[in-house]
């Protein structure tokens, strides 16, 4: 193969009309299709047959504590902004059996749960949520003591990222560095073009990986222009102007750590409903609980694990009571983790800038306001004097 | 759940990090009205032995799992846990009788600074069920006495008759070579010794600042207090060990609950130096 022919390959031009041509060859490549796809007013991710199941014509209205879909006036398959559904939920389920015990000659024998899903492409996976399987990759794969439930998710998985062209006003990833671009970590990025106008409607696609060339090649597709880079790069610098919310990196671990006895954490308790819904749609969120399912009937007892909260009083519970039973510790060991610890932990931020918490807090907080208001370091006094105990 | 593998023979099946090792007790040991001590030996293959102030998973069939310290080193895979009875799967594992099988992950977290501490004085302070993780250092101490300077052991309970290993304590205390000291929350009749809290016991212990070392694990107030009254003697806070309490759930950092602050207790601790703790455990609920 030459060098001319792999670069043909490596960034192509698929027009919109012919996008199932993709989905075929992921298909004849063995890749089961998981993407974003409509339910109950949402965008979620589930499994995607062809391009009908895709969001085509639905865009997003996210602010804090709102969500709702809104029809976009045009086709484009993209037009959303951090959907409602995580990948998260594929890679690392909510709910999995990691083994079960039953007796044989007395005593108990473990199988271990060997799901194994196999081969699987998710497609339409933006910059920020791909940077989040980067995170949960660093938590869960690279320690060590690899999870056996995410390692089995995680192989075999073709990345088929979409650089975003249309945020929604809860996004930082700017601020995170994971967006609105496809970043690193896809086998493939891609770029919607001209959705406004169907007979220019297109992708841009760039293989990046050999798995992604391999898909790539089967796709019948005319070899990008300048034009085209052109374009790809106008959607991207267009949808990163539009980013207004910012988080402060410089500094903000230290300034976090400092300030863990703040008023501003009382006071965003104040609001607070505990609810986890955050942690629940958190595309890096990991904290779980295993419990015991014991079977009387078939003898057995399965270990059962599931999603565990910080914000849940249990979460810290010993002998005694809790570590944390405060509302105010708890959004604190919360905001903190993400923002300043997670960087003790695993050299890279907790959050990925989705803003999918701000979206999804049933009273509207913005960990990107708290945040800031502890990093600043005012003192109680004037936290009341400038009228931050009004914002509830 | 198709997907499960077939049963492989007890105690072979393959080892993820979440997976139990079958072990059967062998000795069961009632230490005091809510303590037990179990003797555990593996059903067919065993764990990499552990050191002194680590930890494994206990795990009782359909009661579920929880981290508990090594109480003793022993020969021949065989493992030493002292247990105390606080309700949930405690209650079970207390209940176990011999040839129950019980499951083992483990060893975990990292464990006293023995070596660090040859050659100088080590105060050695317990709190309750806190001696169990610290019994390990006093039997290595024992073992290679003349490696240490003066080795104090502080030992606090709430009465008399929960005072843990009392045998082994009044051995020690006959022997000589340790000066081993006792402290009772509330006395009953026949105790005629201290009541108080340990720091009251701390306060009559000749200390050299300079070379001294100590060990302490108990309430977390309790040793916080300790590591206070040593740091105000001049022992460096980095010469002080602690042993964290914290829910557990995998053991291996991933399933987020024995956080404090940028630390893993399960992983970083259960035993860190009070330099690096104290700033944290100071703060409220953190």
């Amino acid at each position: 193969m030459t060098s001319q022919t792999l670069a043909e390959i490596d960034r192509v031009v698929l027009p919109a009309a012919g996008l199932d041509d993709l989905f075929d060859s992921l298909h004849a490549e063995g890749y089961p299709v998981l993407g974003p796809t409509v339910r109950d007013g949402a965008i979620v991710i589930g499994p995607i047959t062809s391009s009908d199941d895709l969001p085509r014509g639905w865009g997003d209205e996210q602010d804090a504590g709102v969500y709702r879909l809104v029809r976009r006036d045009d086709d484009a398959y993209f037009g959303f902004a951090a959907p409602a559904g995580t990948w998260k939920r594929h890679l690392f389920p909510a709910h999995s059996i990691l083994w079960r015990a039953r007796v044989v000659r007395g005593a108990p024998v473990i199988e271990e749960n060997e799901d194994h899903p196999g081969r699987r492409a998710l497609v339409g996976i933006r910059g920020c949520d791909l940077a989040a399987v980067a995170v949960q990759d660093r938590v869960l794969l690279h320690g060590a003591h690899p999870d056996p439930v995410y390692s089995a998710r995680r192989a075999d998985l073709l990345l088929v990222g979409v650089a975003c062209g249309t945020p929604a006003s809860t996004c930082f990833c700017t601020s995170m560095g994971t967006g609105p671009s496809v970043g690193g970590g896809a086998d493939i990025a891609m770029t919607e073009l001209d959705a406004e106008d169907p007979a220019r409607h297109r992708f841009l696609l760039e293989a990046r990986t050999d798995a992604g060339r391999a898909v790539v090649a089967r796709v019948s597709a005319r070899t990008a222009t300048a034009a085209d880079d052109d374009a790809a790069d106008a959607v991207v610098r267009r949808a990163g102007s539009r980013i207004t919310r910012t988080v402060d990196n410089a500094g903000l671990p230290e300034a976090l750590r400092a300030g863990a006895e703040h008023p501003r954490w009382d006071d965003v308790a104040e609001r607070c409903l505990s609810c986890g819904s955050c942690t629940m749609v958190c595309p890096t969120c990991f904290c779980t609980d295993v419990r015991d399912e014991p079977n009387v009937l078939a003898g057995t007892d399965d270990r059962v694990r599931v999603w565990a909260s910080c914000f849940e009083l249990g979460h810290s519970y010993l002998h005694g009571g809790s570590v944390r039973p405060s509302p105010s510790a708890r959004y604190r060991q919360w905001a903190t983790h993400k923002f300043s610890t997670w960087w003790d932990q695993f050299g890279t931020s907790g959050c990925v800038g989705c803003g999918r918490c701000i979206a999804w807090c049933p009273v509207g907080i913005d960990v990107t306001e708290e945040i800031r208001a502890v990093a600043a370091g005012p003192t109680q006094e004037q936290g009341v004097a400038d009228g931050r105990h009004d914002d509830g | 759940m198709s997907t499960l593998a077939e049963p492989r023979g007890p105690g072979v099946a393959a080892r993820g990090s979440m997976t139990p090792i079958p072990h059967r007790v062998v000795d069961v040991v009632h230490e005091t009205r809510e303590t037990v001590t179990l003797t555990l030996e593996p059903v067919s293959d065993g764990i990499v032995a552990p050191v002194a102030g680590q930890f494994t998973m206990l795990w009782a069939w359909g009661a579920g799992e929880v981290p508990i310290s090594v109480s003793a080193l022993a020969a021949d895979g065989r493992l030493v846990h002292t247990i105390r009875d606080v309700a949930g799967v405690t209650k079970t594992l207390c209940a176990s009788r011999q040839g129950d099988v019980l499951g083992v992950r483990g060893p975990y977290g990292c464990g006293w600074g023995i070596d660090a501490a040859r050659g100088h004085d080590l105060v050695i302070v317990a709190g309750g069920i806190g001696l169990a993780p610290l019994r390990p250092v006093v039997h290595a101490v024992l073992a290679e006495r003349s490696e240490f300077g003066r080795v104090s052991l502080v030992v606090g309970a709430r009465t008399e008759q929960e005072l843990l290993f009392r045998a082994e304590l009044d051995e020690w205390w006959h022997r000589h070579e340790v000066d081993v000291r006792t402290i009772v929350d509330r006395s009953s009749p026949g105790w005629s010794g201290s009541v108080g809290v340990v720091t009251g016991e701390l306060v009559g212990l000749e200390i050299d600042p300079a070379s001294t070392r100590a060990m302490v694990c108990g309430p977390e107030v309790m040793m916080r207090v300790v590591a206070q009254h040593l740091t105000d003697r001049g022992v460096a806070a980095s010469a002080i060990e602690v042993s964290v309490e914290r829910n557990m759930q995998c053991a291996v950092k991933t399933c987020g609950h024995c956080q404090v602050g940028p630390f893993f207790a399960c992983t970083d601790g259960p035993v860190l130096p009070w330099d690096v703790v104290a700033s944290l455990l100071t703060v409220r609920e953190l």
